[in-house]
């Protein structure tokens, strides 16, 4: 390939992976099955033009290969104040990659779309929270790839054999342990966007075991702890004693060795997470954002009944995030319409965080979600407020931030 | 032109994406998020909970032990080193592959790659906002320090 037979394109996307294989300190390349494109997310004109460059030297994926949130709403861009320059930007962009045979999913949660891997598979995804879903709950194996190099493994084949594809490297580092933490709030649907707050920022880049849960969690639950290490850490698997499928023992979980290191998580360290997760002051409340990562149809179905009979107030904005495929099977199972009726609006293929689509007058936004509520103050400018799914709903009816905080005293 | 607090400290790194490069020094025990963290038009660090938050890192030299979270991070860099507001050089306790990457595709795109070098921990804990760094091909490290008060930038 670096000799160019396979064409111009993947001898572009081999010079780079062979680069980065010796940055990785990687003795060989292996073989993938499947790939995840972060790139997809219009950053710049840099982005564009790499993406430009790999199509028209006639780029192809040699894998089946899903692609993340896209720059672009390609139904709803035009009810927002998305700049029309932009909006072409990110469309080429969109072009781009799915002229490269890639599957046009525009989800950052394609471990819930058809092309979910399997146990075992060799992969190699981009988008933080996909990784450490397809690692962690699926028993996958990928790198935490970055954007720029996900397409060129997509395009090659190949990844460097390395890191989380092998076995060795996939033991637990760090040992987290419930202390007292009641049922009541293990159950509680914000239990698990702080306690993944708490240890991506405790466990940084190692890998987290943890014990001691006795309520088990709901995949959605999964997917939002993973979601919240990977944004206040750089986690890309973590293993759940008894939950997570590397993980039916403690010792399994750490492959025999002893932990790196063992933290104790009380109630205060959580309160002192969930404390963190929130930056506004006061009660404003411009708009309600749910949906990082991209909102499953079991999430639709938990919001759908909470809605019925409310209306959002007048001086808020309610948006629910998640991809075109989503959306569809959500409003066949009837879940748009209770959406509609309560006022709010349904935004696809990418995020708040991936295109400019806020009017300035949003100032205050409240989320049930741990990545929104890391990642928007620095991108869009904003203060957030975290809550759950209920105050999230109460908050958007009052039209001010009102938080049950019972549980949590 | 040196007073007395001037002290002048050599250093061994390993060359990631090797170079040469000088610039002042950006220093914190934090890692970094480009993605939310950066702003590749003026090189700002826009992560309002990093300690380094408000600082303009364009042109220096970036010491972070690693790149924390999204994986866009590296779309954030190239863009960066298309306006010219990226780092000079950018200085890591371990391989950091997101950095290394964007520096790749810089130099395949612009011909124009950020140098990455890796300080063991211990001389990385050496380094202080503020202090002139530079950077040779064979990843010698020379730091220029000023050793009077503390620096609060730096944690």
């Amino acid at each position: 390939m670096l000799a160019g037979d396979r064409g111009p394109a993947a001898q572009m996307a081999m010079s780079i992976l062979v680069r980065m294989a010796r940055v990785y300190g990687a003795a060989e390349l292996m073989d993938i099955s499947g790939a995840h494109i972060d790139s997809t997310i219009y950053i710049g004109e840099a982005g564009l033009e790499y993406a430009e460059r790999l199509a028209s030297l006639g780029a192809k994926v040699a894998v089946p290969t899903t692609l993340n949130v896209s720059g672009l709403d390609e139904q709803h861009w035009q009810e927002w104040p998305v700049p029309r320059d932009w909006a072409g930007k990110a469309h080429r962009q969109m072009i781009a990659y799915q002229s490269m045979g890639a599957i046009p999913t525009w989800t950052c949660a394609p471990y819930q779309t058809e092309w979910r891997p399997a146990f075992g598979q060799q992969i190699a995804w981009g988008e933080s929270n996909a990784i450490v879903f397809a690692n962690s709950v699926l028993g996958a194996r990928t790198e935490r790839y970055p954007d720029l190099l996900d397409i060129c493994c997509a395009i090659t084949g190949r990844v460097p054999a390395v890191g989380l594809h092998l076995t060795e490297n996939r033991a637990g580092q760090v040992l987290f342990r419930l202390i007292d933490v009641p049922q009541a709030i293990q159950a509680d649907d914000t239990f698990y966007p702080v306690f993944g707050h708490l240890v991506g920022r405790i466990a940084q880049d190692r890998i987290p075991v943890i014990d001691g849960l006795t309520v088990a969690p709901a995949e959605d639950q999964l997917k939002s702890f993973g979601a919240a290490t990977a944004s206040s850490g750089a986690v890309a698997l973590f293993h759940m004693v008894g939950v997570t499928p590397e993980a039916p023992t403690i010792q399994a979980a750490f492959q025999g060795r002893p932990p790196g290191q063992i933290v104790n998580v009380t109630m205060d360290d959580l309160r002192q997470a969930r404390r963190e997760l929130s930056t506004s002051e006061g009660q404003q409340l411009d708009m309600v954002v749910l949906g990082s990562p991209h909102f499953s149809l079991a999430e639709f179905g938990q919001l759908a009944p909470l809605l019925e009979g409310r209306r959002v107030h007048a001086g808020v904005q309610f948006l629910v995030t998640t991809s075109r495929g989503m959306a569809q099977l959500a409003k066949a199972a009837g879940h748009l319409d209770p959406l509609q009726r309560f006022g709010g609006r349904l935004t696809v293929d990418t995020c708040i965080l991936a295109t400019p689509m806020l009017p300035p007058n949003i100032k205050v936004l409240m989320t049930n979600s741990a990545k929104y509520a890391y990642y928007s103050p620095g991108l869009l400018g904003t203060t957030v407020a975290f809550g759950s799914l209920q105050d999230c709903i109460d908050s958007a009816v009052t039209g001010r931030i009102v938080r049950d905080d019972s549980l949590w005293r | 032109m040196r007073n007395n607090q001037q002290a002048t400290m050599q250093l061994i790194a390993t060359p990631i994406i090797p170079g040469a490069a000088a610039g002042r020094a950006l220093v914190s025990n934090e890692p970094l998020s480009f993605w939310g963290g950066y702003d590749y038009r003026t090189g700002e660090i826009t992560d309002r909970r990093h300690p380094l938050s408000g600082q303009i890192a364009a042109g220096c030299v970036l010491c972070v032990p690693f790149s924390r979270g999204s994986s866009t991070t590296t779309a954030v860099l190239l863009e960066a080193v298309r306006t010219g507001a990226a780092p000079a050089a950018i200085i890591t306790t371990g391989v950091d592959s997101f950095f290394a990457l964007a520096s790749v595709v810089a130099d395949v795109m612009y011909g124009k790659p950020v140098l990455v070098v890796a300080l063991s921990p211990a001389d990385f804990a050496r380094l202080r906002s503020g202090d002139w760094i530079e950077i040779d091909e064979a990843g010698q490290v020379t730091v220029e320090t000023e050793r009077e008060g503390n620096d609060p930038s730096h944690r």
